[in-house]
């Protein structure tokens, strides 16, 4: 089996530490957080990781967006069309989108309906927006409307990714790979302002 | 690479995202529809009370209350809560009737129930639901919702089906016990002089980290009343007098803690501890405003059980999660739709 990725073709150590990570978090919070709302017995305990993990993601996403800032893109392999290149570039904005609102609908969520935003014990999270049971509504609604679409997000992306690497196998996955525990030397140094990636 | 390969593979592909989404489906439920999940439960209430937008789904007919909580420090021996330190903390609360009828007439039998929320002002919130029967009927969600169904007004007779009731007894012996003890005790006379109590079990934790069992409840300072006869034409006779007596006085009750020890059951609200466990008096709460369901804070309130203040935890009893979960999505509809007029209304409690 050939591959046209080099593994210079990669992403920046820290971006692939960064992607893995994060596909583990946001699994298991729209795992949580779908199973939860269907249990009974499960509930507060779901929700007790649920809510402490969503800020997490919060922090991480941050971080991952000025890694994102900073680091080189691999360029697309060829194997992609300019349409499966625009749809990549569209739905990783749409990713980020929804990985950072996500947190900040259910913070804003349990703020507009005055419910204790509980991390750990007695460490808590103040309220970000003003009592209101018309914004809980909204935003209750939109965390459930938000988080089908990430799901939807998230199998495209996977159906994408496997149908290149398992039916093409064109070595696409490699540019994602896993980094192994040292930083490897071919990894290139971040080179800031980069244009968005398919250009290059 | 041959063509039969590349489409084995592709099935391949297929089959790993149908089983990933599959997974995530059956997490959410979507793959059994006859699981008891937090929303179907709600549902049954809807189903047996018919629909009531804007109201509670259960303890639909209430009135909103104010106050304050004293503690006087025996509490901290076991929790390192804030709300059981010394001092003085705001409380607002709810009376209200068990069932999701808004409207029912006030009836001496029907359980009577008090939320309250403790806001110390420089600790976590504490909630807390409570009603006036020794110990619950049932002890897991399931049964509750069995129990729903089998009280169930009959369409023809417009009450329920003794036959219903006694298969569920008949299927739920710790109900049948529970029942039992509950029908022994005789309702008081009014909200005030109830008796309200916690039911589920919670652990109290200390600064040390040692966890106590503990059960709590509200008892009235003021006396027992006797039972007058039932006013004809005041379908809020309970909440009118509740409404009087706090129009002349701010009324009492003292939280009581009862401690339990190594063996009492804390996941089976079924059973009562036994008479002789130790309680401690750990504060007084005093009710002195009283306002209609539609204009009191209390409307915005979901009295969740395990919203609770750090140095109080849930036990494993599986109603506390459930309460959760089933409050939350009650709490969830009942906001999303118009505030309707409720059955004590703002000029009743202002008379």
């Amino acid at each position: 089996m050939s591959s046209p990725v080099k593994t210079a073709a990669r992403y920046a150590w820290s971006s692939r530490v960064l992607h893995w990570l994060m596909a583990v978090m946001v699994l298991a919070m729209l795992l949580i957080g779908m199973a939860m709302v269907a249990s009974l017995l499960d509930y507060h305990w779901l929700l007790a990781v649920h809510r402490p993990l969503g800020i997490l993601v919060l922090v991480f996403v941050i971080v991952r967006f000025v890694n994102r800032q900073v680091t080189r893109l691999p360029p697309f392999p060829e194997t992609m069309s300019a349409i499966e290149r625009a749809a990549a570039t569209w739905s990783e904005r749409l990713l980020y989108t929804l990985m950072f609102i996500m947190p900040l609908i259910g913070w804003g969520m349990l703020s507009a309906a005055r419910y204790p935003i509980v991390l750990f014990g007695s460490i808590r999270l103040p309220p970000i927006l003003p009592h209101s049971t018309w914004l809980y509504t909204v935003l209750r609604t939109s965390h459930t409307v938000f988080a089908y679409l990430l799901f939807f997000a998230f199998m495209a992306h996977l159906s994408a990714v496997l149908f290149h690497t398992l039916v093409l196998r064109d070595g696409l996955l490699r540019r994602m790979a896993p980094p192994t525990p040292t930083p490897e030397p071919e990894t290139r140094p971040s080179g800031a302002g980069h244009p968005a990636r398919g250009r290059t | 690479m041959t063509g039969t390969g590349k489409r084995g593979r592709f099935l391949l592909v297929a089959a790993i995202v149908v089983g990933v989404g599959g997974a995530f489906l059956y997490a959410g439920g979507w793959l059994s529809p006859h699981k008891l999940t937090p929303s179907r439960f709600v549902d049954t209430f809807q189903d047996v009370n018919g629909p009531h937008p804007g109201f509670r789904r259960n303890h639909a007919k209430g009135v909103g209350v104010s106050g304050t909580f004293e503690s006087n420090g025996q509490g901290a021996r076991l929790s390192r809560a804030v709300v059981f330190r010394p001092g003085r903390v705001p409380v607002v609360g709810r009376f209200s009737l068990a069932g999701g009828m808004p409207y029912q007439t006030d009836a001496l039998r029907t359980v009577r129930g008090l939320a309250l929320q403790f806001l110390p002002q420089d600790g976590e919130e504490w909630r807390t639901a409570m009603i006036d029967i020794p110990i619950f009927a049932v002890n897991t969600p399931a049964a509750f919702r069995e129990q729903l169904v089998a009280m169930e007004a009959d369409a023809k007779t417009g009450k329920p089906d003794p036959a219903k009731m006694k298969a569920f007894l008949d299927r739920h012996p710790e109900s049948a016990r529970a029942v039992q003890t509950i029908q022994a005790q005789m309702p008081s006379s009014g909200f005030d002089d109830s008796t309200y109590n916690g039911l589920n079990a919670f652990w109290l934790v200390d600064a040390s980290g040692r966890s106590t069992p503990v059960r709590w409840s509200v008892v009235p300072a003021q006396p027992l009343a006797p039972i007058a006869p039932t006013p004809q034409g005041d379908p809020n006779f309970l909440f009118d007098a509740l409404i009087a007596r706090l129009h002349r006085q701010p009324l009492r009750w003292r939280l009581v803690l009862t401690i339990g020890q190594p063996g009492d059951p804390t996941n089976d609200a079924t059973v009562a501890w036994p008479e002789d466990r130790e309680k401690l008096d750990v504060g007084t709460l005093t009710i002195d405003s009283i306002e209609s369901d539609a204009t009191s804070p209390a409307r915005t309130i979901n009295f969740d059980p395990l919203i609770l203040p750090d140095g109080i935890v849930g036990s494993d009893d599986p109603l506390l999660s459930a309460r959760s979960a089933v409050y939350s999505v009650s709490f969830r509809r009942r906001v999303g739709e118009p505030a309707p007029s409720s059955a004590v209304t703002p000029a009743e409690v202002a008379q």
